[in-house]
Parts: structure tokens; sequence; C-alpha cells
């Protein structure tokens, strides 16, 4: 009887442990992080190391010190409008990458998925292939050939579009930001897309070009409804990242570029302002989590 | 009392009328991928009005076939006649022929009547109209209640009907059957078949079926060609196929049949003499087409239901008589299935139908009986 209970137990508590891995990682390397971040957004800053005043020192005064979490850096970001046009910078950067890498990566994805079966996993290794390089030595690489004296100038001063004196001036702009974006996530929008698209039985459009449909026509109402699940989430694949984009900005944008990112990155070593741009982590947080809930919904439901 | 009977049906055979053109003309139709030739140099007419069969194992051309009419595929050589215009250039989406895919290929974002409404919107029909046929065919298919439905809520032969209803919407000149039943069990099947059949007579159209089922086939169609690696083996009425087949190929593909093998003694009056060492007999049967000589090797070929089995002796001066002993029988209900062995180890089918209902057959297992048929019965097939 004995043996009999203990081979019941173990099953049921192994069953456990593999569940509680995943929420334990998340919690150790998600949630305690992000209570700290948000602890030290509720504090004052303070010329010391670390440079702000814990409100809490222990746990014997939490209940005096309550009283002392102040939310003032919350208000500071609303009056400085630097913060709320960065955030608002962010979006509209992530909202036009997204179109673009959409625009672009579609037709991608869509040549995979009708490309002949034996080619397909050659195709979707090639897009998986940079990821094989560093991230940062491929946007270093961008700086190369965007800056004025860069490839770019030289290939267009070669085919003669550009006179010998002339240079392409796109580093440290905008466009250069948009460049590096849609190159760096590409991969992150053609995959899903390709995924919806390879599934997509090829009789549908037989079926349809047999009811009279023409091959474009086709594309509008058959292919592209039925690959809208890969459309959302590559989208939001691509959106929520972007947002919160550092490395490209920071790169290839310089000084013109305003991102949430940048800003606090600034906040954080230039000004070693650590509970402000924590404020800032925070609230980029709470703006992330709308897309993310209905991204999750989605992915649900697909 | 009985009821008077109406005006009796008149045999429908415009294939027989030389005055008649064909409303579907393949000539001298070839398709090749590759070092693959799926239709060799085929020609067939079909015409208006007819329920036309293509019949065959896989792999024997006929989907090929219909997919070239559709416009999914262009013959490689040759070219294909509707209603005297040739198709070739002609783009899928421009002929005036639908098709009922053997997947359904319903759309799975639409529901049930916007798939029905499909064909007719890209026609640029107006929305009144287009509600008006939409409802019509739902209620031709007995839908009405799923309207609203979309292709997954739907059972197999709901979405079989959807599928029949999306491309008769358009009120094609010609309807292609890609194995349409193949999906259904077997009842079902057999009353979508009548269905299929009530439906093509009330609306007047030119059906074209693929299928690898003969029963199906057979069912259905007002012609059948048997087609067997690209090239059509023989086309004729489903009594026709059954009764005269053409060949060894097409009497064996259709229907059960015993098959006999020999060599031609003599040839008389279209009736020939087949000695048949094999089975140590003689057999004297109807010559088939194809010029059968004396010396040649032939098959003699009967259907299990024209083989009558006895356990007295025949009277002296029978023409055909096999004599051998009960094999194995298969009690179907309706018929018994004899399994007779031969003398010389081989095996001869023989069906009776159960008119009594007795549970004691009277012919039972290693019971000693004689095989014979009349010389009409069956027919000789060269090699």
């Amino acid at each position: 009887m004995a043996e009999r209970r203990t081979r019941d137990v173990k099953p049921f508590l192994g069953k456990w442990a593999l569940v509680a891995v995943p929420y334990l990682w998340s919690l150790l390397f998600f949630l305690a992080p992000f209570l700290i971040i948000f602890k030290i957004s509720l504090s004052e800053t303070a010329i010391a190391m670390p440079p702000y005043t814990p409100v809490i020192a222990g746990v014997s005064d939490l209940w005096t010190k309550l009283s002392d979490f102040t939310f003032d850096n919350y208000v500071f970001l609303t009056e400085d409008p630097l913060y709320y046009s960065a955030y608002l910078s962010s979006l509209r950067i992530a909202l036009v990458s997204t179109v673009l890498l959409l625009i672009v990566g579609y037709p991608i994805a869509y040549g995979m998925a009708r490309a002949p079966k034996s080619l397909r996993n050659a195709l979707v290794m090639a897009v998986i292939l940079p990821f094989w390089t560093s991230f940062l030595i491929r946007v270093y690489a961008w700086i190369g050939i965007l800056k004025p004296e860069g490839l770019l100038t030289i290939a267009l001063q070669g085919l003669g579009i550009l006179g010998p004196n002339e240079q392409v001036h796109i580093y440290n702009t905008e466009i250069a930001v948009f460049i590096g974006i849609v190159y760096s996530y590409l991969p992150f929008m053609v995959l899903p897309l390709y995924a919806a698209l390879e599934k997509l039985d090829a009789t549908l459009l037989e079926a349809a070009a047999d009811l009279g449909c023409p091959p474009t026509k086709s594309f509008w109402v058959i292919t592209f409804p039925l690959s809208l699940p890969g459309v959302i989430a590559g989208c939001f694949l691509c959106f929520i990242p972007i947002v919160g984009e550092f490395v490209i900005p920071d790169l290839l944008g310089g000084s013109e570029t305003l991102m949430i990112g940048k800003t606090l990155w600034a906040e954080f070593f230039n000004n070693r302002d650590w509970p402000v741009s924590s404020a800032v982590a925070v609230v980029l947080l709470i703006i992330l989590v709308v897309p993310i809930v209905i991204f999750q919904n989605q992915q649900k439901k697909a | 009392m009985i009821e008077a009977v109406g005006p009796i049906k008149r045999k429908f055979a415009p294939w027989d009328d030389p005055a008649l053109k064909p409303f579907i003309r393949f000539e001298n139709v070839t398709k090749r991928f590759g070092d693959f030739t799926a239709v060799d140099n085929l020609t067939l007419d079909i015409y208006e009005r007819e329920f036309f069969a293509l019949l065959g194992p896989s792999g024997c051309g006929k989907t090929t076939l219909m997919r070239m009419l559709a416009g999914f595929e262009q013959p490689t050589e040759g070219r294909i006649l509707l209603d005297g215009k040739d198709l070739s250039g002609i783009p899928p989406y421009k002929r005036p022929a639908n098709m009922m895919f053997q997947s359904y290929a319903l759309f799975p974002h639409m529901t049930v009547e916007g798939n029905i409404a499909f064909g007719l919107k890209q026609e640029g029909m107006d929305a009144t109209s287009i509600a008006t046929r939409v409802a019509e065919m739902l209620e031709l298919v007995k839908l009405e209640k799923f309207a609203k439905r979309k292709p997954h809520q739907l059972s197999g032969g709901q979405r079989q009907r959807v599928a029949l209803a999306r491309s008769l919407a358009k009120r094609p000149k010609v309807l292609l059957l890609d194995e349409p039943l193949g999906a259904l069990d077997k009842k079902l099947r057999e009353e979508t078949q009548f269905e299929l059949m009530d439906i093509q007579m009330e609306l007047g159209m030119t059906f074209l079926i693929v299928t690898h089922d003969q029963e199906e086939a057979m069912t259905v169609s007002d012609r059948i060609a048997v087609m067997n690696h690209g090239v059509i083996a023989q086309i004729g009425t489903a009594s026709e196929i059954y009764e005269q087949p053409a060949s060894r190929y097409v009497a064996d593909f259709v229907g059960d049949i015993n098959l006999i093998d020999g060599k031609v003694t003599a040839v008389a009056d279209g009736v020939a003499t087949l000695r048949c060492d094999g089975v140590d007999a003689t057999i004297v049967a109807e010559a088939g087409p194809g010029g059968i000589a004396v010396g040649a090797e032939a098959s003699f070929a009967i259907r299990p239901e024209k083989v009558q089995i006895a356990m007295e002796p025949p009277p002296a001066g029978t023409p055909n008589v096999l004599a051998g002993e009960v094999w194995d029988i298969g009690y179907l209900g309706d018929i018994s299935v004899y399994r007779v062995r031969l003398a010389g180890g081989s095996i001869v089918k023989a069906t009776v139908a159960n008119l009594t209902r007795i549970v004691e057959r009277p012919i039972t297992w290693e019971d000693k009986v004689f095989l014979t048929w009349p010389v009409d019965a069956g027919v000789i097939l060269v090699k």
C-alpha cells in the first residue's frame, strides 16, 4: 500500500515542478526586477551611491514609511514636454516602422510560401541567417553604409546618380532609424506571415478563380483575409519591442531622433536620475500592456 | 388501384444523333508533366444536358482532363472546345464552367451564404438578385437553417452540399464534379447520387463527373468513359460497359467478373469456341470486339450473376459446363456468392439471388456442383 501511495504522489509533484519552472523564472527575472524599479520610481533623487533615497530601509519600518512614497516622479513626467513627446515620437516611429515592415515583409513571405517546396526551408534559413551575427555589429554596419562618405554615397557616385562632390545625408536622421529598424525586425514580420501563408490551401484560390475571381482580386478577398492572424502576430511582434528600441535610434538616429529608450538611457546614465528614469520605464510598460494584452487575446483565438 | 402511368421517359441519347454537335469536345488532347504523359492524344465528345462520367483508377488522367476543361492546366497538344468555342488561352475565371472540388475548397472565413454568393458577386449581380439566388440554392440543397454558419461549424455532408450549391449558383453551362461524394459515408453517398441526378434534370445542365467509384458512375451518368493510362478504354452507357466490355481491362475494372484464359479454336457468326486447358473445358460464347481469330490467345469473361449453379448434372449436350466444388460461400443478404473451385484449382464466382426466406441454403460447403451458362451470357475478349 505504502509503495503505491508514493508512486501516486511522485508524478503529481513532477507535474507541478514542470509548471513551476517558467513561473519561477518570470518571478525571478521579470517580476522581482520590476518591483525594484517600481520601488525606485517612488523614491527621491539623491546624490549618493546608489543615487536615490530608499524609502524603506527594512521590514520593520515598512508601515511607518509607507506614507513617504511619492508620486512626484510621475507628476514630473507630465510636466516636462520632453517625456510625452518622447513617448509619442516612439509610438509614431514604431507605428510607421511596423507599416513599412508589413509592406516589405508581406511580399517576401508570400514569395517564400509560393516557392517550390524543396526551396522553402532554404529560404526560411536565409531569413534567420542574419541572427548568427551580432545585432550590434549589423547595426554598426549600417553606419558604414549610410554615413555621408559611406558605401551608399560611393555606389551612387559610381552609378553617376550623384555628382562627385554630392553626398547622401541619411545618417543621423529618422530615415536611417527606419532603415535600421526595418532591416533588424524583418524576420519577426516575415516568419509569422510565412507561417500563415504557407498553411493557405491553394485550391481555395483555384475555387475563387473558378467562380470568376481574377487573381489580383482573389488576393484581397481570399489570401489576405486568411493571412490576418499572421499579419497581427507579425505587427505586434515588431511594434511592441520597437516602441522601447534604444540601440538603433542611438546609433543611427543621432540627436535628431527622439525615442523613449534613448530618453530613459540619458536619464539613467547622463542625469543619474534613477527615480525619474524608473518612472519612465514603468510608464512605458503600462503603455505597452495594452497592445500586449490584445496580442495575447489574438493568439489565443488563433 | 394502380395509378395511371405518366408519359414514358424518352430515351436520352444525343450521341447517337449524327446531326447534333457536341457541347464539349476534347480534340487530340495530350498533357505531359515532364516525362509523364497524363493524357495521351485523347478525343472525346460530350453532349448538352448529358451527365457524363470519367471513370478510372487514380493516375489514369481523368482529373487532369477535368482540370484542363476548368482551365487550371493547359493541354500540351490539342484543343478543347466548349459550345464550338476554342477554350485555349481563356483563364479559369472567364470560363463558363464551374467546379465542385474534391476537398470542397469552401472559403473558411465566409459564411455558407457568403460562399454561395461569392461567384455571383464576381459577376456584378445586384444585391437583391444575389439574395434571391442564394435563398434558392439553399433551398435546393436543404440548408436554409445553416445560412449564417461558417464551414467549420458544418458536418461533412453539409459542407458537400454547400460546395454543390456554390458551384451551381452561377448556373454554369457545365458543372464539373471532382470525386464529389468521396468523403461521404455509403448511405449518404447513395442518397446524394440520386439527388445529383434530380438536380441535373431540374436545371438542365451538362454535368461532368470524375470518379473512381464504378457504382457511382453507373448510378448517376448517361454515359461513362473508362480511362486507363491517359487514354479512353471504352465509352458507353452503364449497361453497355457492363454487359459488353470492349477489353479485358474494362471487364475487370467495372464490376465483378470471372476471367478464364484459353485459345480460340473456331469462330463462326460472331460466336467463338475457346479451348481452356487450364480448367479442361471448351467454352462457346459471343466473340467480343477487336477481331477474334482462330489460334489467338483470349479470355472468356462472364459476370458472376450470369453463372447458374446446380447440384444435378445438366442434360447431355449443354454447351458450357464446368464441374467443381463449393469452396467458399459469402452470404450478403440479398444475394449469396459461391466461390467454386474447378478441377484445375482456379476459382469461378457465381451469385444467386436469395428469393426465399430460408436460413439453410441447399448448396453448402464441399458440395459437388455444376456451373452452366447460355452461349450469350459471356464474351470472349482478346488479350
